[in-house]
Formats: structure tokens, C-alpha cells, sequence
């Protein structure tokens, strides 16, 4: 984003909040230490308004808090009733697309698409499980994936290609069957890819992982096992 | 003041919500004191014979025989609360949902690497399985869901005590737990 000079202000819930011209709503919400709950964003990466869980509604009409521009005297709504019931159930719906079982994962408690249930309340998914097969990949020495908790947030795509440099990931088949494909191999055995890489560290699910870590973190210690996911809830 | 009744029941699943309900340790003598339990695994009582307030159900719908009992209790119950992941999700019995019913048989039962001269069960007393494991609100209408696995004894204490006294139960932080 460019031209951050303009200092502009908005409302968020009736609060009132200042800006730069070029941020985004999300940056701006974060910057002011209000939590829009979100998926696919990463702050080190361009957004990509894949998930929509930070929807908001502006002046009146919902957007993806992270691609949306700020301007000078927005009015935003972020947490309502209404907005949070909306995100809860794009959440339940990700859960069931994949193979999301906590109580047989290694990653319960780190992970970002959990923490994000947990803080909206969510006590299970609401609709039919999918159950689909998801490819798993083994082959390279210190990372693999387990697309079975995959939510094609798109994070190792954009980190590999602009910050690791090495464009290891893309997307393969459509719809419903879309998937996060390794690149000209499609093996990870046969990439570049080290267990140091940005894409790997930026995955919320952990579907990229680097071996020998399962437990090393017990359950029940782990990032979001006490403390909720994003900025604190204001008193 | 007239005692809760209470009715408990177990689908698909391990039994660890029936012991983590065990747990709320001497809180017990608390909830003695407010319920009586009747159809349970607890006191091995079989039948519905009479309206319960609370039914208490844990573990997933997998076979022809918790879908009889599954409405059973729906047909039985006022309010009837789901706790745990399986009642919720299906839990770890889902995992077989990926696999298509016969595979799954085949693999324990006939061709699995430590059968021998194997079988598919199939003597009439067993239920029949159902393709999927299911939660159990694909089958009845659920009133109240207390998510973990196992939940918590204070995750279920909380819910307990909320519905016996009347009023929504509020899961903490810590107390609303998929794992």
C-alpha cells in the first residue's frame, strides 16, 4: 500500500479510530488494538480476502476488513451479534470442508482456525461433515503436508513466492476439490523447500509442518489453550 | 423441592465423558442432593418408564442400535444435552468416514495383516453399522451442546448446575474445549 501520509479517522462499534490513507481497514483495527477476527491474512503477507471472516460492514455494506481500504469517516461495524454469528458459521463451514478432528490432532491448541472457534463461541460445526480423502505428503526429510486440516487460506502460496522466493506452492483442481499443490514436482521430497521457509511457519492449520515437533508442546500448553487468539477483548 | 431426573445414555464413543462427569469429584454429593438419575450406564437401568428433565448424552451414531436409543432419549428427555466430541463431531469413531463401510471391515476382519482365517461379524445380535458415523444431531434436535473430549468436570458441572437452576449455561475460555 502506498501514500501513508493522509492521517484520516473512522469509527469501528462507535469507537473512534485514526488511520493513514493506504492501510488497510484490518491494519487500522489492529494498530488501534481492536481484534477483526480473520483466517487467511497474515500481517507479513498482501492480503488476499480469501477466508471473509473478517467481514465487516462498511457504511452500511459488508467487505473483508483486510483488502478494504480506510477512509476518512467510515463507519464500521466489527463485533456484533449479528457479524459473529456470519463468521462462526464460514468457521463451522471450514471445519466441515476438511478433515478437522481436534481430539486426533497434534497441532490442538496452535492452532489458528480452533482458536478462532474458540473465541467465537462456536461449540461444534453445524453442518454435514465432508469427510473428503486429502492427499497427505511425506517425502520431503523435515516438512511435510497433511492436507486433511488444509483451508486453502493461501498463506504458503503467497509467502513462498514473495518471501521465500521460491514459488514452491500453487492450487490444483476447482471447487470443491481445489487443493494446495506443489508446483512442477508435486512432490515436497523434490522442492527447494526448508523447514526455515516462511511458508511453512505461516500455515494457522499447520497442514505444513516441520517433523519431529508433535508434542514437543504438550496439550494443554499450547498458544491458545488459555489465552484467546488476537487483541484482548476490551473491558 | 421435587428432584431433577436425570437419564444418561452412550453411543459411539469411550466413556470418557461418563468419567469426567465423575470428576466434579465432591461436588457429586451437591448434585445427589438436586437430581435422580434414572436410565443410565451408571446403574445399568434399561428403560424409559417415565418423563425425564435432563438427558445426557455422549458419543456418536454409528450403528442401528444408537439410533434407537438416540430417539429414545429424544422421545423420553424435556432437554436433552450433547457433551463430547463424538456426540458433536462423531470424534474419533469418524475417522472411519473417510473410508468406505466395507473396506473398513474387510481390513479388520478379513485382510489385515494378523487375521487369520477371518470373518465379517455377522451374528444377529450385533447392530448393523451405518455407512458414517454421524453426530448425534443429524438424527434429533439437540437443546444444548458442551463441546471437549472429554469436557471438563467443570465444563460439565457448569452446564449441569445452569440447567438445574434455569438458566443458559456460560462456558469459560477455558471451559469451551474441542480437544
Amino acid at each position: 500500500m502506498s501514500d501513508r501520509n493522509e492521517r484520516i479517522t473512522l469509527t469501528i462499534d462507535g469507537v473512534e479510530i485514526s488511520g493513514e490513507s493506504g492501510m488497510t481497514l484490518i491494519e487500522a483495527a489492529d494498530a488501534a488494538g481492536i481484534y477483526i477476527p480473520r483466517l487467511c491474512h497474515h500481517p507479513d503477507l498482501p492480503p488476499t480476502g480469501h477466508c471473509r471472516v473478517c467481514t465487516v460492514t462498511v457504511n452500511g455494506g459488508n467487505g473483508a476488513a483486510c483488502t478494504r481500504p480506510v477512509a476518512d469517516g467510515m463507519v464500521v461495524e466489527n463485533d456484533t451479534e449479528r457479524l459473529n454469528t456470519l463468521r462462526r458459521n464460514l468457521i463451522e463451514m471450514t471445519f466441515v470442508e476438511g478433515n478437522h478432528y481436534c481430539p486426533e490432532c497434534e497441532v490442538s491448541g496452535d492452532c489458528e482456525l480452533q482458536a478462532v472457534a474458540y473465541r467465537l463461541g462456536m461449540t461444534a460445526p453445524h453442518y454435514p461433515a465432508l469427510n473428503p480423502e486429502r492427499e497427505i505428503d511425506g517425502s520431503h526429510p523435515d516438512v511435510f503436508i497433511d492436507r486433511n486440516r488444509c483451508i486453502l487460506c493461501g498463506r504458503c502460496v503467497r509467502a513462498s513466492a514473495l518471501i521465500d522466493g521460491k514459488s514452491i506452492f500453487g492450487y490444483k483442481y476447482r471447487g470443491i476439490h481445489k487443493a494446495v499443490a506443489v508446483v512442477v514436482t508435486d512432490r515436497l521430497g523434490e522442492t527447494e523447500i526448508e523447514a526455515t521457509d516462511k511458508a511453512v511457519s505461516v500455515c494457522p492449520t499447520q497442514c505444513l509442518r516441520v517433523k519431529r515437533r508433535g508434542f514437543r508442546t504438550p496439550l494443554g500448553s499450547r498458544r491458545f489453550d488459555r489465552e484467546p487468539i488476537g487483541i484482548p477483548e476490551r473491558e | 423441592m421435587a428432584k431433577s431426573i436425570v437419564a444418561t445414555g452412550h453411543f459411539t464413543g469411550c466413556f470418557g465423558c461418563h468419567m469426567s462427569l465423575l470428576d466434579i469429584d465432591e461436588r457429586i454429593l451437591e448434585l445427589v442432593e438436586l437430581v435422580e438419575f434414572d436410565k443410565s450406564p451408571i446403574n445399568d437401568k434399561k428403560e424409559f418408564d417415565r418423563p425425564v428433565d435432563i438427558g445426557i448424552i455422549e458419543g456418536g451414531v454409528s450403528n442401528e442400535e444408537n439410533v434407537e436409543v438416540l430417539r429414545a432419549f429424544r422421545a423420553n428427555c424435556r432437554i436433552l444435552v450433547a457433551i463430547g466430541a463424538c456426540a458433536l463431531t462423531g470424534g474419533v469413531p469418524a475417522m472411519r468416514n473417510t473410508v468406505p463401510l466395507r473396506e473398513c471391515l474387510e481390513e479388520a476382519f478379513v485382510t489385515g495383516p494378523t487375521v487369520v482365517d477371518g470373518m465379517i461379524p455377522n451374528d444377529p445380535e450385533l447392530p448393523i453399522l451405518l455407512e458414517r458415523v454421524h453426530p448425534c444431531r443429524d438424527l434429533v434436535k439437540i437443546d444444548y451442546e458442551i463441546p471437549g473430549c472429554p469436557p471438563s468436570a467443570d465444563a460439565l458441572w457448569e452446564a449441569l448446575s445452569a440447567l438445574l437452576e434455569g438458566r443458559e449455561p456460560v462456558l469459560s475460555y477455558e471451559q469451551l474445549k474441542y480437544d
